[in-house]
Formats: structure tokens, C-alpha cells, sequence
């Protein structure tokens, strides 16, 4: 009896469809001022063309700090109707079988690039997230006026990167910031040369995962360590490396202080905000690689809005991250954040005044083949002490021999953990 | 002999010892039973002495235990030995004797969360006020928290600076119990102002020594929140403390082995501070 009652009632809302879903929605995104905006703009538009639909958006703050409250918040199940996070391994690290909804039916899911997809799908084949922004870039920021100056070319393999290094330092600028006040800005240079361990090594990934290839034993692997050891032995780096901030670094390469920084490409919105002619400074390229057969970028996939499983708007909360993955609302993020890249969305096109590192990047998206994902989308493993030590070897405490078999342990305590197989 | 019986029916005790167990006593336990498996906060997995295993196997998880061994001993000596100095100081009716307690034990009553963001400031390497001064004097500071050598013992510093202002206290409180006969017996018999000190003040002051040496030295073990305000540990795992240790682990999910830190550290804690109170507290009967 009661059922049939139900089933009455879910026959009516279905004929009244937008009104329906009258919930308040509770939403929890990362700090970061792009991604608040973001979700402000998506929200605020989405209020307007659903007036029964209003948003309580609440913030937490990034890095490992944020990944305890996402894990904690899911595990005793009061975590917000919709959540912002990464893609890849990170995702996995999310027990997404247990608790993240299976958003694999969504309409919005037949204009979502399939790069994106592995990204959130868990080990069942269900896609569990949508894209939210746009992907990025790990590679290198340089200051153009430097590079005019003294006449340098923008280096594609790691030799020409260090002679341009010595030529920097000579004309008195510090050649390579980098920002270990921030700890996680250790990884970029490290992360950001995946690339290059691809292109020589295709199945490298793979092996990887089946613990049958070692960052310390494999020597093509080994490179992206050592280029880290290589810039702090040259002492190219900034006084205040061990203390500097992110945004220390940023200004510091729009102020013609410093002529490299290795950072993820998004990096550069915070500076733009404050300081919109900033870009036309700036310049973008990728971590060179040993050789110039093969120079492409490691690209980042865009963070993923989730639905737990346990939300109790859970169809409310579905509709509102499908639309979120639509043109409409691609767009409507475009609009208020503008593109630090290519959006995941198809027939989401980019604005044409791109600023200028942004505009560097984009070719790399558009050549096949001359971009790569990072390990942490193709592998489920990544160490969690990978930023502390990456800042030893960046400083010059550990050799990248030692960091490397330090770092080979802490991902065989990751692999454990996740119940992988051959670990 | 019968006992005699309490002046109170048991059923007093009850509330007490319902938020003892609930709150204490059965988390205790169960950590006890997590330390031994591997835990996702889902399903956990019983993994044995693993956890302890992996503990003393990671060269960074044994140098945060080496440090914070370093910092305990190095902050609670420092503290005991200064905090003495400034008590004989504030009690010798020097100028002024009222307002400098207040000073001295002022940075007590600040945040430390506050301290330490204030400090990991002034330590900057390069815009830091310190560094700028000496600059001006024609000295290069060093990276007083980006060094990897210096780090732990620039936070030890912080932690004298802020926490000396409780052990003088306790000093003063304890040079204030000693009578002044003692003195005046010293005096009598010729004793200098040091022989004073060393004859009469510090045997005499033994239970306030005690007292600062324990609360300081388990507040030095299970330090946290200035470490991880002023570095995080870092540079890499350079001021990497147990608690620090801990809650990195706990961040990345590795909640049975974070579970195990804690368990060492509750261990450590009692091997080093269950025999220095029966030490002390046996002394002070037989004097």
C-alpha cells in the first residue's frame, strides 16, 4: 500500500519534473579563490533557472589537510550533498564503491571528454564524478623580458634548460624559483616530467602498478629526481626557496626577479586576479626531456564534483552536477574564471584572448601526442610523503638516490593500503 | 582489617566513570586493537606486529622519533635551568619585580598557534626580522626553520621562550617555600651568594624541579602544535616530531599505522616519565 502511495507521488513529481527537486543543497569546495568563484557562478545560475533549488556552499582548505576532512567527513557520512576533489588517485583513495554515487547515467556524460573518464571511474566501471574546471599543465613558468633580454631560446631538452640556467645567473637573476614554504610546489618539477618517462617508456605506468618497476632502479624513471638534485647542486636557486609561498613565486616570475618556476599552469590565475597585466610577462613551456625527439607536457585532469552515496538529495544533487558538466555550465564557469586551459566539456569553446601562458599551453593540447597524463591518472599508487621528500632532494638534505629509494617505500605502504595485488 | 566504608554510596561514582570509560578509557582500548591492523576507517584488517614493523623501518618515521627525543630532553632542560635563574632573578627584590613576572610569563598566555606563525615570521630567511638585523650588523643569518641542521632547535627556542614563564612560576613558588633560616644559617657559617645557591637553593627546590622536569618533559614528547605551525615538519622530515608523524600518517589514510605511532608514543611517555616520578618521589621520603 504504501509503496503504490510512493509510487503515485514519484509519478506526479516526474510530470512536474523541474519543480520536483526543491532542496537545499549543501556544497563543500576547496578554499582555492577559482575554485569558490567557480562554484559560486555555477550555483548562483543554477538558483536562477531552478528557484525551488538553493545552495549552502561551505569551504575547506586544500592539500593533505583537506584530504582528511574529505575521508572523514565520508566515512561518518556527513559529508555535503556535493564535494569538490581530485581525479586519479586520489579519487581511488576515496573507497568510491562505498561511498560515491554512480553518476555513470547522467545526459551530461555523452559531452564529457573520454580523457577525463578513467580519471573517475572506479575498479566496478562506474563513472563517479564530472569535470569541474579546467585541465592544467605541469610544467614551467619563464619570464619572457629575461628571455628577450638576454637573447634565450625556449629550451627543448634538459641541456638546453641548464645552459639557459647558467647564462640566467650570470646576467645576475635567480634562474629556477621554487617554493618549499609551500610544500607541494616541491612536486611540480618531479611530477611534471612524467612525460618524459612516458615517451621513453610507454608501459611504464603499468609496471609501476604491478611493482615491478622502481623510481630508484629505473634509470629512465630516475631522471625526473635527479633533474631536482641537479638545480639545487648548481645553486640556481632563489635565497628564500625553503620559505617562499606559491604566490612569492608567481610574483616573483611577473616581476622579472626569476627567470623559470616550475608550477602547475592554474598556478597563474591567483596572480592575474590581482594583477591582470602580469601574463603579458609571462610564458609557459614544458619540463624539457633528455632528447629532442620527443617534448610534450604532462597535462593534469580537472578536479571532479562528487555525490556521496549517502546524500539525502541525492537525485537534487545529480541533476545540479549534470548540468554543472554541460556546455551551459562550462560556459557559465568560463565566465567567471575564465580558462586556465582546456575544459574537459565537448562544444565548450575557449574564450580568444587567452592570457599569454595560457595561450603557450594550449598547443600542446591540440598535437596528438604531445601530452601525457600524470602517473597519479594512470596509477592508482602515489606516495603520500612524495612533497616532503622532494623538498629534501630540492634542498639539497637527500641525494636523489636516497629520495628515490625513500620514495620507492612510501608508495609500497600506499600499494598496501589500497589491498593492491603484488605489493 | 576491614576497610572503612566510604562516606559515600558507590552510585556517586557512576557519571564519573561513565565519561571516564566512554570518553578515555574505551578509545584507549580500541586503539590498542587498531594499532594492529590495517584500517581504512571502513573495515580493518588484522596485520599482526606490521604496523610496528613498518614504524621502525622508515628511516623518517625513526628520525621523527629521534627528534622528538632531542627536543623533549633539550626544551625541559633548557626550561628547568632558565626558569631557576629567573626565579632566584624575580625574587631577589630586584626593581620593577611585579611587572617583570608579568613579562616573563606573558608569552605563556599567548596562542601558540600564534607564537609559532609569529616566529616562523621573523625567522623568514631573507625578510624575517632577524635575519634583517644581522644583516644590518654585517652578519648572513642562516635559515634559522629552512636549514635542515637548525630547524628542530630554532622551534625548541620558541617553545623555551614561550614556555619558561610556567617553570619560573613554579620556581618562584618553590624558592618561596624555602625558609629564610637556611639562609641565615649560611650566611652565618660564611657562605657565599653561589654556595647559597648551590647548597642551600637547589636541594631545596628539588620538588618544584621535579615538577617542572615532568610536566615539561611530556609536554616535549607529544609537542605538536608549534612544530607544526612554525615548519611541518619540515624542511623534507627535518623537525619531523612522533606527534607530527602521527597525523601525517593519519592525513594520508594510514590510520592503523598512524594508530601504532600513538601507541609508541604512549609507550615512550610512560618508559621515560613512570620511572623519573618513582626516582624523585622515592628521594623525597627519604630526606
Amino acid at each position: 500500500m504504501n509503496r503504490m502511495i510512493f509510487g503515485a507521488f514519484a509519478g506526479v513529481g516526474l510530470l512536474l519534473a523541474p519543480t520536483a527537486n526543491a532542496a537545499t543543497l549543501t556544497v563543500l569546495v576547496d578554499s582555492n579563490t577559482e575554485s569558490v568563484n567557480a562554484m559560486q557562478a555555477l550555483t548562483e545560475a543554477y538558483s536562477q533557472a531552478h528557484p525551488d533549488v538553493t545552495f549552502d556552499l561551505e569551504t575547506r582548505p586544500g592539500g593533505s589537510e583537506g584530504d582528511n576532512i574529505i575521508k572523514t567527513r565520508l566515512a561518518i557520512g556527513e559529508m555535503a550533498d556535493i564535494f569538490n576533489y581530485n581525479a586519479g588517485s586520489l579519487f581511488l583513495n576515496l573507497k568510491p564503491i562505498q561511498t560515491l554515487a554512480d553518476l555513470s547515467d547522467l545526459p551530461s556524460q555523452s559531452t564529457i571528454k573520454p580523457v577525463f573518464k578513467p580519471g573517475v571511474t572506479s575498479v566496478d566501471g562506474k563513472v563517479r564524478g564530472v569535470p569541474f574546471g579546467a585541465a592544467r599543465g605541469g610544467g614551467i613558468f619563464y619570464n619572457k623580458k629575461i628571455y628577450a633580454d638576454i637573447g634565450l631560446q625556449v629550451p627543448v631538452t634538459w641541456q638546453q634548460f641548464m645552459e639557459n640556467n647558467k647564462k640566467i645567473k650570470e646576467a645576475g637573476f635567480v634562474p629556477v624559483v621554487q617554493t618549499y614554504g609551500t610544500s607541494w610546489t616541491s612536486q611540480v618539477l618531479f611530477l611534471g616530467d612524467f612525460f618524459n618517462i612516458q615517451a621513453k617508456q610507454p608501459d611504464f605506468a603499468k609496471l609501476y602498478t604491478e611493482n615491478k618497476a622502481k623510481y630508484a632502479t629505473d634509470p629512465v624513471a630516475f631522471r625526473s629526481f635527479e633533474k631536482l638534485e641537479e638545480i639545487a647542486k648548481a645553486d640556481y636557486l632563489n635565497k628564500d626557496y625553503g620559505a617562499a609561498t606559491i604566490d612569492d613565486g608567481l610574483r616573483m616570475i611577473a616581476d622579472a626577479k626569476g627567470a623559470h618556476y616550475p608550477m602547475l599552469s592554474h598556478g597563474i590565475r591567483a596572480l592575474l586576479k590581482d594583477d591582470p597585466k602580469a601574463a603579458e610577462s609571462i610564458g609557459y613551456f614544458a619540463v624539457p626531456g633528455d632528447d629532442d625527439e620527443h617534448n610534450g607536457l604532462t597535462a593534469w585532469l580537472p578536479p571532479a564534483l562528487y555525490v556521496p552515496a549517502a546524500s539525502p538529495n541525492l537525485e537534487a544533487a545529480k541533476q545540479f552536477v549534470d548540468w554543472a558538466a554541460s556546455v551551459n555550465g562550462c560556459e557559465t564557469m568560463i565566465k567567471a574564471i575564465g580558462a586556465s586551459g582546456p575544459y574537459m566539456i565537448d562544444g565548450c569553446a575557449l574564450p580568444t584572448n587567452l592570457p599569454s601562458p595560457v595561450a603557450d599551453m594550449i598547443p600542446y593540447f591540440q598535437t596528438e601526442g604531445r601530452t601525457a597524463p600524470a602517473l597519479e591518472f594512470l596509477s592508482p599508487v602515489k606516495g603520500p610523503a612524495l612533497e616532503q621528500i622532494t623538498v629534501e632532494i630540492g634542498s639539497g638534505i637527500k641525494t636523489a638516490k636516497q629520495g628515490a629509494a625513500l620514495y620507492d617505500a612510501d608508495v609500497g605502504k600506499q600499494a598496501k593500503q589500497l589491498g593492491l595485488p603484488n605489493w | 582489617m576491614r576497610k572503612p566504608k566510604s562516606a559515600y554510596p558507590y552510585w556517586f561514582v557512576l557519571p564519573g566513570a561513565v565519561i571516564f570509560t566512554v570518553l578515555f578509557l574505551a578509545p584507549t582500548v580500541a586503539s590498542f586493537w587498531f594499532a594492529f591492523t590495517r584500517w581504512d576507517l571502513y573495515s580493518a584488517q588484522f596485520i599482526g606486529l606490521d604496523n610496528f614493523v613498518q614504524f621502525f623501518k622508515e628511516p623518517f618515521l625513526v628520525q621523527g622519533l629521534w627528534n622528538t627525543l632531542i627536543y623533549a630532553f633539550l626544551t625541559s632542560g633548557t626550561k628547568s635551568i632558565f626558569g631557576l635563574l629567573l626565579a632566584v632573578l624575580l625574587t631577589s627584590g630586584i626593581w620593577a619585580q611585579g611587572f617583570l613576572r608579568t613579562v616573563v610569563f606573558f608569552p605563556v598566555l599567548v596562542s601558540t598557534i600564534g607564537i609559532g606563525i609569529t616566529f616562523a615570521a621573523l625567522m623568514h630567511p631573507t625578510k624575517g626580522l632577524i635575519n634583517v638585523g644581522l644583516d644590518q650588523i654585517g652578519i648572513a643569518g642562516p635559515g634559522w626553520l629552512t636549514s635542515a641542521s637548525l630547524a628542530l632547535y630554532s622551534i625548541a627556542f620558541v617553545d623555551l621562550w614561550k614556555g619558561v614563564g610556567l617553570a619560573t612560576l613554579i620556581y618562584i613558588a618553590g624558592l618561596s617555600a624555602i625558609s629564610p633560616d637556611y639562609y641565615e644559617a649560611a650566611r652565618i657559617d660564611g657562605a657565599t651568594r653561589l654556595q647559597q645557591f648551590w647548597r642551600v637553593t637547589v636541594p631545596l627546590v628539588r620538588p618544584a624541579t621535579v615538577t617542572v622536569l615532568t610536566l615539561s618533559l611530556i609536554g616535549g614528547l607529544r609537542s605538536f602544535d608549534l612544530i607544526w605551525a612554525m615548519t611541518k615538519g619540515g624542511p623534507g622530515f627535518s623537525s619531523d616530531v612522533l606527534a607530527s608523524v602521527v597525523y601525517k600518517q593519519y592525513q594520508s589514510g594510514f590510520y592503523g599505522l598512524s594508530t601504532a605511532g600513538n601507541v609508541i608514543l604512549f609507550v615512550l611517555i610512560a618508559i621515560i616519565i613512570v620511572p623519573m616520578t618513582y626516582l624523585f618521589s622515592r628521594r623525597e621520603v627519604h630526606q
